[in-house]
């Protein structure tokens, strides 16, 4: 790397120090927490107690890749019909995906509750035609729906991007060369969409693992996350240890997801969209 | 002229906005009040109030400007949303309170942690006036180690945890919590989501002390909580309690006495009257709100004359007015224009609630117990959709990740020929 001049530094401090103070200090105070305990004496216990909470990890991780999977699913056929069409309709397609960002995420969460409720919207149209009322609330469908409705966004986006700035040159060139519709698709336009994958995966999975507000609104309690774990060590046990030792876990294994991901992602990437970790 | 008119238009919407200003409000203290406040040379002074969320009248009377403008004070007013959460900004250090309004077991930890200032009743004289003891003794039990409650502290509010129930789908009024557990309402049922209360209830079931120290009782009461689980599949909330009996979807629920009656209000408006209440016999959970005075305070003579204005007759009723919960002032109960002097639910008698049980501190090891059991009772999952699910994923990816691996070890093999 070159080394920078005076001036670049003197550009680079602010962030610098705010990475120091609000990134750097809060891991080393987890990483203190999670390592001694209620004395502040050096101590293994809280991270020996995780092993009760495997489960949850487990269960946690499972939602999250599921809601990850789904948003996918909709978000890729939604991204690339998006990209092919009109500039005026794209700009404007592209605003109402973001529209919902600009309301509070807890109302919109909450609002959901009124709408799944057994006298909420669906249920009342469903009483109409004689169906119903259906379970929609307080089950992990609810939560998988939440999650899904909450970070669609931030799948939609990186796609978007990625498939907006890919060369149209090389779709014609394939299919000149003989390429159906889904052998484009399959052999060009999915490979070099993979760095937008990657990034909307990312910034899909790792707030649905560690979600606690959408469990607790939409899953009535019947599911229990890690989020949900750790909110309570902090909140009601008292015990910051505990909490610190389950957040450092639930860490290292995203970063661990994610390297995974990105190995698989990160080489020979031609086109490079959104922001990838 | 076009500019012109809109200009004197802008001029008078900025009048209607200033005009509640010029309102002259009429004085609900007495001269000698507003002469006392005036004089206790707390102008210019600040204090901070640390409180519940919706726990002060800010409609009626304004509690706070009121004192502001009374005093001269400066207050800062915030807010928590739980003891916890508010002990742990007290503890951390680095802000300071003045004023701070916790409950009962809270109150006895920061006592034994000697993170209280004892209070001088010279500097809150209206104490002797509006607190009859006696009046509202079987609430409370003062003692704490060697010292009394009172030393510290000054009751705001009181109340119980309560049973609700939906008239229409409940037609017999229950007398006992184990309704809760009655497979029939399976997926009716409103529990807490906070551990302590539920715990509660099921260690009221089983005839346990709330406070027990031994690790017995609490797994048996995780085990009965565990079968309410299996059994009715509660949903566990909080302040949601409010939306969800009152969309008459559910036929049980537990909450505080005092917001029984704010959803009963609710109801009336609407011209509902479905929600019932009831005091299982088993017994409720009583508790207390007190304003006590951290000894982090910058201005003592301030925090006292804080609680004096609350405990003013006027400024007593308004809160008890907006909050619902039971006033401990006589000055309120005694009133007769208070609405809620006649209501069961917030001032029940001694008999209904007669195992009412109160909590107090209790060990750190024991807290953190319950926490582990209650994620026990909450992590307890039916659902093998899910897992099923996972595990596809789990394979999908696997299988994808195998894939790429080939394909990409073809490439290279391809390049390098």
């Amino acid at each position: 790397m070159k080394s920078s001049s005076f001036g670049q530094k003197i550009i680079n401090a602010p962030y610098i120090l705010w990475s120091v103070l609000f990134v750097i200090a809060p891991l080393v105070m987890v990483l203190y927490y999670a390592l001694t305990d209620s004395t502040g004496a050096f101590s293994l216990s809280s991270v020996s107690q995780i092993k009760d909470y495997a489960g949850t990890f487990i269960l946690s991780i499972g939602y999250g890749a599921l809601a990850t999977l789904i948003s996918l699913v909709i978000a890729y056929p939604f991204a690339y019909f998006l990209a092919h069409t009109k500039a005026n309709f794209q700009r404007m397609s592209v605003m109402l995906v973001m529209l919902p960002m600009w309301m509070s995420f807890l109302i919109r969460t909450y609002s959901w509750i009124t709408i799944l409720g057994e006298s909420g919207v669906i249920n009342s149209l469903l009483g109409k035609i004689g169906i119903g009322p259906l379970p929609l609330i307080n089950n992990g469908g609810a939560v998988i729906l939440g999650m899904v409705y909450n970070f669609l966004p931030y799948m939609i986006l990186p796609l978007y991007t990625v498939m907006a700035k890919m060369d149209n040159s090389l779709i014609e060139a394939a299919e000149d060369l003989g390429c159906g519709k889904m052998q484009t698709i399959r052999k060009v336009v999915f490979p070099l969409s993979v760095p937008g994958v990657a990034s909307g995966v990312t910034m899909v999975f790792v707030p649905s693992v560690s979600t606690f507000y959408i469990t607790q609104k939409l899953g009535g309690g019947q599911v229990n996350l890690i989020g949900d774990v750790i909110e309570a060590q902090f909140q009601t046990a008292n015990n910051y240890n505990l909490g610190a030792a389950l957040s450092l876990v639930l860490m290292v294994m995203i970063l661990i997801c994610l390297g995974v991901l990105n190995y698989f992602t990160d080489s020979d990437d031609e086109v490079n969209g959104g922001v990838l970790v | 002229m076009k500019k012109i008119i809109s200009i004197l238009l802008a001029l008078l919407m900025l009048f209607t906005v200033c005009l509640p200003v010029f309102a002259e409000e009429e004085e609900v203290f007495s001269d000698e009040v507003i002469e006392y406040y005036k004089n206790l040379g707390l102008q210019g002074t600040k204090l901070n109030v640390y409180n519940w969320g919706e726990y002060i009248d800010d409609e009626e009377l304004d509690v706070i400007s009121q004192f502001e403008r009374l005093t001269g004070c400066e207050v800062n007013y915030t807010t928590f949303e739980s003891n916890e959460n508010m002990y742990s900004k007290l503890s951390g250090g680095g802000v300071s309170y003045d004023i701070i309004i916790p409950s009962d077991y809270m109150i006895e930890k920061l006592v034994k942690e000697g993170m209280l200032e004892t209070l001088d009743y010279g500097n809150i004289p209206n104490y002797e006036k509006y607190f009859d003891k006696e009046d509202y003794g079987y609430f409370v039990e003062y003692e704490v180690g060697g010292s009394t409650i009172e030393d510290y502290a000054v009751i705001y509010n009181i109340g119980t945890t309560i049973l609700l129930y939906n008239k229409k789908y409940i037609t017999e009024e229950p007398d006992s919590w184990s309704i809760l557990w009655d497979e029939q309402y399976k997926g009716k049922v409103l529990m807490f989501n906070n551990p302590r209360d539920s715990f509660a209830i099921a260690q009221a079931m089983l005839g346990q002390d709330f406070n027990t120290e031994s690790t017995d009782d609490w797994d048996a009461a995780a085990n009965l909580l565990l079968e309410q689980r299996q059994k009715v599949k509660p949903t566990y909330v909080m302040d949601e309690i409010f939306n969800l009996m009152e969309s008459g979807d559910y036929y049980l629920g537990v909450y505080y006495a005092g917001d029984y009656e704010l959803m009963r209000s609710d109801l009336e408006e609407k011209g509902e009257d479905f929600l019932g209440f009831a005091f299982p016999k088993e017994g409720v959970n009583t508790f207390y709100d007190a304003m006590c005075i951290p000894n982090t305070t910058q201005n003592k003579r301030g925090a006292e004359a804080f609680i004096n204005f609350m405990l003013e007759p006027e400024v007593a009723l308004a809160n008890a007015e907006y909050i619902y919960y039971a006033s401990a002032n006589t000055a309120v109960i005694e009133n007769e224009d208070y609405s809620l002097s006649e209501s069961e639910a917030v001032y029940p008698d001694e008999e209904l609630i007669a195992n009412a049980q109160q909590f107090h501190d209790i060990s750190n090891d024991n807290l953190q117990y319950m926490s582990t059991l209650w994620m026990k009772v909450k992590g307890s999952s039916d659902s093998l959709g899910i897992y099923i699910a996972f595990f596809a994923c789990i394979i999908a990816i696997a299988v994808v990740i195998v894939i790429t691996v080939i394909k990409k070890k073809k490439m290279t093999k391809y390049y390098n020929v």
